[in-house]
């Protein structure tokens, strides 16, 4: 077997087999034409490629961003190419195994970063670091753990900090004469109520599996506390085996027996924003969602957001859980990391982007516009207008979590995961039995 | 004259399927190098036992998808065989779903069959609001449906120009001996479609090996596993869970099981110089 980039390219052509059409076309030779790093243009600069997420809220900002570097630099250049989420996880797989990478990998951090380290595709950051102290500085602390592997940082943390919280709809809470629930007490006996007034209690985007997984990752950590997962991420050998994790995965049970969620959950997806859509028109009450959910909800719920009509807080305790209720959970930041593969002018033009403009003034305050919290620091004064108290909100959700843990899916390797949404689904459709999903889980640890 | 379909085949049919086959016997995540490991892939695909309720799924979605597209196409086809000018219009109406990419299809009936914000809530009748895509065996009915929905017009106009190309003597002959409307279909046009039954049943029983475009939008294999289909079992493999060499593994079963069906399919047909056209 060769290690030749073509080879491998077709190789991933055949693994699609017959039916893999859509992955051929992933795999096809479309990217930028400044693929692999680029080409030098002289003089001292560079060009680089730059690949990450279509749409709202974050596209505009990392184009402006983009926009701003090429300005500055007369000399450099940075193109980029923006593909939506789902797409974006298979393209740049492919386009990495096939070397025809960008310069500026964009990613989550953790378990699918740890997989690029593993097969040196990104550079080591540590010294870069260590030389540029001041970058660093910019940035809160507790974004760097995603985009650390064996002690060493291989991304820079940007864009924003994203805890997941349970937001809820204050004129349905009115109209059926509900409080917002402060314990998982509250939570099932406002099911029931919610029911009786044909108002679904939750709204979940089924289908779209990591989805379900919030319940999962909040459930856990407010019984038995974060020790439960690390443990699990740890590789050590029958981690699920606790019993409060069959403890969780009954109580989750329990709300779908309950018909705790919206009617045909399992066919939603989080893609299209139902469940939100779900929310915003009152046909549910309540939603456990990421704080990206916020831009969302205002920019298509009408005047649902800007009348007052979104509560939201962090995830309730349990009775007699171990967890600290100011535990969350959610993405502490989004990462780009730059390729091993790509050329030195390149490079030399990723860590001048990285040093300058992605730590800028202008580019905390853009993201601040987006409805998010920035990972860089000191952008508590800029939380003004009619966002001001949920920016507020999410920030200290954030800095006042004793444990800000990543999503459990993005933590994981891609195999170890792709396993966990699986039995979630099952899970959730009750397909499993909780013994069940504990058993297949144990077998995919340190995977 | 054969050489270059002959090149083709082999370009973008042997080499890459050989590819694969080796890859089977590799562990590899897709972005890193490929390591040799014997049986390790085989193994674990084996094992598993999503494996077992692939082939069942993909087996049923065969097998269902058949009996009901088969029965309709026929009669569809007969129906529009006959030369008048508004069963010419209906035609082209019948066709429209076969213009429409099974991606765009999906994320259609996807809409119109969401229980909160379809069709259902959209016209105020309520018994439409199921939990269609959501409830394992109602999702699967969903998916026969969609399936024939979008693939009858194809083997209609199969059907359609067979008929047609029943000599009218036989017919005519019948009609003196006496035989009605239903005597003659059932004498006549349907033992005279054998081969055209064949080809088309070749085509949906191979074709719904290869389902994956439509269920990967529709359902995504939900709810649970209830649609996972091998094609989709094996791209779930391959790149969302970063195992090519059980993913290549799946695929080889899927190219196995192709092959054997349209071999039997072929057996059935009988032999190649019997004639059709006994008495005509």
């Amino acid at each position: 077997m060769t290690n030749n980039p073509i080879s491998r390219r077709n190789f991933l052509g055949l693994a699609a087999g017959a039916a893999g059409a859509a992955a051929l076309a992933a795999c096809g030779s479309d990217g930028p034409s400044t693929s692999g790093g680029g080409t030098t243009t002289g003089g001292g600069g560079g060009a680089a490629s730059y690949w990450s997420l279509s749409g709202p809220p974050g596209q505009p900002y990392r184009q402006a961003a983009i926009d701003r570097f090429n300005k500055a630099n007369s000399g450099s250049k940075i193109t980029p190419l923006f593909f939506q989420n789902d797409a974006y996880k298979q393209k740049i797989k492919t386009a990495l195994g096939a070397n025809e990478g960008p310069t500026m990998i964009w990613g989550w951090g953790g378990g699918g970063l740890k997989e690029y380290v593993g097969s040196n595709l990104v550079e080591d950051l540590t010294d870069w670091f260590g030389q540029n102290a001041a970058v660093k500085d910019k940035i809160l602390s507790s974004s760097f753990g995603a985009a650390t592997v064996n002690g060493k940082i291989y991304a820079l943390p940007i864009e924003t900090v994203q805890p997941i919280v349970l937001f809820y709809n204050k004129k349905v809470f009115e109209r059926v004469g509900a409080e917002p629930p402060k314990s998982w007490g509250d939570i099932m006996a406002l099911v029931p109520k919610f029911n009786a007034a044909k108002v679904a209690p939750f709204s979940l985007a089924g289908q779209s599996r990591w989805t379900n997984m919030m319940w999962l990752e909040f459930l856990l950590d407010r019984t038995a506390g974060s020790e439960v997962f690390d443990r699990v991420f740890a590789g050590e050998k029958g981690a699920w085996s606790d019993p409060a994790v069959l403890d969780m995965l009954t109580k989750i049970q329990d709300l779908v027996k309950a018909n705790g969620f919206q009617k045909g959950f399992s066919s939603t997806t989080a893609d299209s924003n139902a469940d939100q859509a779900l929310l915003y028109t009152g046909k549910a009450a309540m939603m456990l969602h990421g704080s990206w959910s916020y831009g969302i909800q205002a920019a298509q719920g009408g005047n649902f957001v800007k009348d007052g009509g979104l509560g939201w807080m962090n995830f309730p305790a349990v009775e007699g859980g171990k967890g600290d209720p100011s535990n969350t959970v959610g993405n502490p930041g989004q990462y780009l990391s730059i390729s091993s593969k790509a050329t030195a002018e390149a490079k030399d033009v990723a860590k001048k982007f990285f040093s300058t403009t992605l730590v800028d003034d202008e580019e905390k305050a853009g993201w601040v516009k987006s409805g998010g919290v920035p990972v860089l620091k000191g952008s508590e004064s800029l939380f003004t207008g009619a966002d001001a108290q949920f920016l507020k909100d999410m920030s200290s959700i954030a800095s006042g979590a004793k444990v800000f843990a990543q999503s459990w899916d993005q933590a994981l390797s891609p195999t170890a995961a792709e396993t966990l949404l699986d039995n979630i689904a099952k899970l959730f459709q009750l397909q499993v039995s909780p013994q069940q999903w504990v058993d297949s889980m144990n077998g995919v640890i340190g995977k | 004259m054969a050489l270059p379909a002959f090149v083709w085949f082999v370009a973008f049919g042997i080499i890459p399927l050989l590819g694969v086959l080796a890859l089977s016997f590799t562990t590899w995540n897709g972005i890193g190098t490929i390591q040799p490991s014997g049986l390790t892939s085989w193994r674990a695909t084996l094992s598993d036992p999503g494996l077992p309720h692939a082939l069942w799924v993909t087996f049923l979605i065969m097998i269902l998808s058949w009996a009901v597209q088969t029965p309709l196409s026929i009669l569809f086809g007969v129906f529009l065989a006959a030369r008048k000018r508004y069963r010419g219009f209906l035609a082209v109406l019948y066709f429209i779903p076969l213009l429409l990419s099974s991606a765009a299809i999906a994320i259609t009936y996807k809409s119109l069959l969401d229980p909160n914000f379809g069709l259902g809530t959209g016209l105020g009748i309520e018994w439409l609001n199921q939990d269609w895509l959501g409830n394992s065996t109602l999702a699967f009915a969903t998916l026969i449906f969609i399936v024939s929905w979008q693939f009858i017009p194809f083997h209609s106009l199969i059907y359609q120009g067979a008929v047609r190309q029943i000599p009218t003597s036989m017919y005519e002959a019948s009609q003196i001996d006496g035989a009605g409307r239903m005597r003659q279909f059932w004498s006549i046009t349907l033992p005279q479609l054998k081969y055209t039954i064949i080809t088309s049943s070749t085509l949906m029983v191979v074709g719904s090996l290869t389902f994956f475009d439509l269920i990967y939008v529709l359902t995504g294999g939900g709810p649970g596993d209830a649609t996972r289909a091998l094609a989709l079992a094996m791209y779930q493999q391959g790149f969302q869970a970063n195992l090519m060499g059980p993913a290549s593994a799946i695929a080889v079963i899927l190219v196995l099981v192709g092959l054997g069906l349209s071999l039997l399919l072929r057996r059935l047909g009988g032999r190649a110089d019997d004639s059709q056209l006994e008495g005509a």
